[in-house]
């Protein structure tokens, strides 16, 4: 169980209002990712179903029972930080049992509990050591570790992957949706990586200073942003945004056109452009497209044996069928 | 390639012997105390017997036989350890408070009480003398405990306050998810982390209150009197008992030497506020 609904929450630090009040339900089982760029109050937001930010006004329900006045540690939800969190004076055997011991449960329930949850994140080797002891990637486990021998009825993540480097980031978080997969345990992400969040979430919720800007599937927020901020924070690399006469032919303000979705050509396309900066991936080539008389710079993904260089001549044809176009207050409409 | 430059003459030989010289000035006056104490009073103010003389317990035995030197060492011993306790333990909850439940006014709180130590002494020494004569409280253990609580408090919570400012917030606030009450999160989470800064900060207030001498002085007279009251007593205004006043001074000072050399570790990590990391 852990249907986790909140009912316009709002939070004001003084007489700043990080979050006004706000709606949102997250399904038993679901894995719901808040993204947005620092500062947009997602981890307030967090720490707010955690427990450990009071709430300004509104109420948070889990499991259909009211909790905003209930303390951190009763709303049976376990937490993930982004600083792992460990408590550094405890061995890693210690630090998972750690809430074990604060339920009072019987030593041998306690050990036979962390074996197993050791057994399943690959510590056994580590149980004795203390925290300083470990490599990052190895601390974040001890911490998933403490956050699943409570058995809880919801996991929140915050920002659990950004102290780890790039590769150990890509094996950790196919851990934690296998996790996810094997538990189907409620599960609350923070990040500011929307990578993170395309490829791990059931909901992805897009936050902007506070406003839930948009809730969908990873694919529904790619396919149909209801705005410009939300298109533009989708997708990697970035949305490519066009105003003035060429948006005016589409009979919008703006229009959106993923780098994913340009033809490239050296003979003949619908736009012109010089190539400022090209950079091949491999699988992939990005190109940097400037002078084309749209907007400063247009960006192009397009295949990796594809092979202009800084300063040639370029030409681009929008896929018409995936243009998006926003009006002057930049929403999208169809 | 010479990577490192090779150490200069005044690291490899200045530098050693600069602290030397410091160290050996610092410790002088200790040493020629100790000097001094195994001199006959006669022999002490006579510049031909500087360091050679025949040396004589007459001055240490004069002590704990005429001037009751157990007495006053006992109740520097029950004043300092008492103090030192009460401190902590009106310190620890008060640094905690202000270390991860910060209010606007907690910086303001702070520098109030350490502007408490700005005031000079003398000050309030009538107003002090007077109330606890008439309280009844003059020359009492209450008393002197209470003063030297007082006095050290401000450095206290200061102190703490530093070093629980060291623990990670994100430590206290998972504590808080996996359930532990105020109390767990004492004693499992902040006694264990801050634990060195805790026994640095009471070796600190203890050396402070064995070494208090304007009070104790002042307010005691013979029940709660200390060591510090027992220097005082022996000082003659016309500088002849040298060698009883240098033997009840190495009584006073040796016991405090000797527990700062065997904490100096901890001292120093106290007083460079590097303790917790």
């Amino acid at each position: 169980m852990g249907r986790i609904v909140l009912d316009k929450v709002s939070k004001k630090f003084g007489d700043v209002e990080v979050i006004p009040p706000l709606d949102l339900t997250i399904e038993d089982g679901e894995f719901a990712v808040f993204v947005g760029p620092s500062g947009c109050g997602k981890s307030t937001l967090l720490r707010m179903i955690a427990g450990l930010e009071d709430l300004t006004s509104g109420d948070i329900e889990i499991d259909g029972e009211n909790v905003t006045q209930v303390p951190p540690s009763k709303r049976g939800l376990a937490m993930v930080f982004q600083s792992y969190a460990l408590y550094p004076h405890m061995s890693v055997r210690k630090n998972i049992a750690f809430p074990l011991r604060m339920e009072g449960m019987p030593q041998a329930e306690i050990d036979k509990k962390v074996e197993a949850a050791a057994e399943s994140l690959n510590l056994n080797d580590y149980l004795e050591r203390k925290p300083a002891a470990l490599s990052g990637g190895q601390r974040q486990r001890v911490a998933i570790g403490r956050a699943i021998v409570r058995n809880p009825s919801g996991f929140l993540f915050d920002e659990p992957l950004s102290n780890l480097d790039a590769a150990l980031r890509v094996g950790m978080r196919l851990e934690i949706s296998e996790m996810h997969e094997r538990m189907q345990t409620t599960m609350i992400y923070v990040t500011h990586d929307q990578v993170e969040a395309m490829t791990m979430a059931d909901k992805i919720v897009v936050l902007r200073a506070g406003v839930i800007e948009q809730v969908g599937s990873p694919l529904d927020l790619y396919r149909a942003p209801r705005n410009k901020f939300v298109a533009g924070f989708i997708g990697s690399p970035k949305m490519n945004f066009i105003e003035g006469e060429e948006a005016a032919k589409h009979g919008a303000h703006t229009i959106g056109v993923r780098p994913e979705h340009i033809e490239v050509s050296a003979s003949s396309g619908a736009w012109k452009g010089v190539v400022s900066v090209s950079e091949h991936l491999g699988s992939d080539s990005f190109f940097h497209v400037h002078d084309t008389g749209l907007a400063e710079t247009i960006t192009v993904r397009a295949g990796g044996e594809v092979g202009f260089r800084h300063g040639d001549t370029i030409h681009l044809t929008p896929r018409d069928d995936v243009i998006h176009k926003f009006d002057s207050s930049g929403l999208r409409f169809e | 390639m010479a990577i490192v430059a090779p150490p200069s003459r005044f690291s490899k030989y200045g530098r050693p012997v600069l602290a030397w010289a410091v160290g050996l000035l610092f410790f002088f006056p200790i040493f020629w105390m100790i000097l001094t104490s195994f001199k006959s009073d006669a022999d002490a103010v006579k510049p031909e017997y500087l360091f050679v003389f025949q040396p004589t317990l007459e001055n240490y035995l004069n002590m704990t036989e005429n001037y009751d030197y157990w007495r006053f060492a006992k109740n520097s011993v029950i004043t300092a350890v008492s103090a030192t306790i009460f401190t902590l333990f009106v310190g620890i909850p008060c640094a905690y408070a202000m270390a991860f439940n910060p209010s606007k006014a907690t910086k303001d709180v702070l520098m109030w009480m350490l502007s408490t130590k700005m005031l000079p002494a003398a000050a309030v020494l009538y107003p002090m003398t007077f109330l606890t004569k008439s309280l009844g409280l003059f020359d009492t253990h209450f008393l002197v405990i209470m003063v030297l609580s007082l006095i050290n408090l401000p450095i206290v919570v200061w102190m703490l306050f530093t070093y629980f400012k060291e623990i990670p917030k994100d430590i206290i606030e998972a504590g808080q998810m996996d359930g532990v009450n105020t109390w767990g999160e004492f004693k499992e989470i902040l006694v264990p982390l801050a634990w060195g800064g805790i026994v640095s900060t009471a070796l600190l207030c203890f050396i402070f209150c064995w070494n208090e001498a304007y009070w104790t002085v002042r307010l005691t007279t013979t029940e709660a009197a200390t060591l510090s009251k027992l220097i005082e007593g022996n000082r003659a205004p016309e500088g002849l008992f040298f060698g009883r006043l240098s033997a009840v001074s190495a009584a006073a000072v040796g016991p405090i030497v000797v527990l700062g050399w065997f904490c100096q570790k901890q001292l120093v990590q106290g007083l460079t506020f590097g303790a917790v990391k």
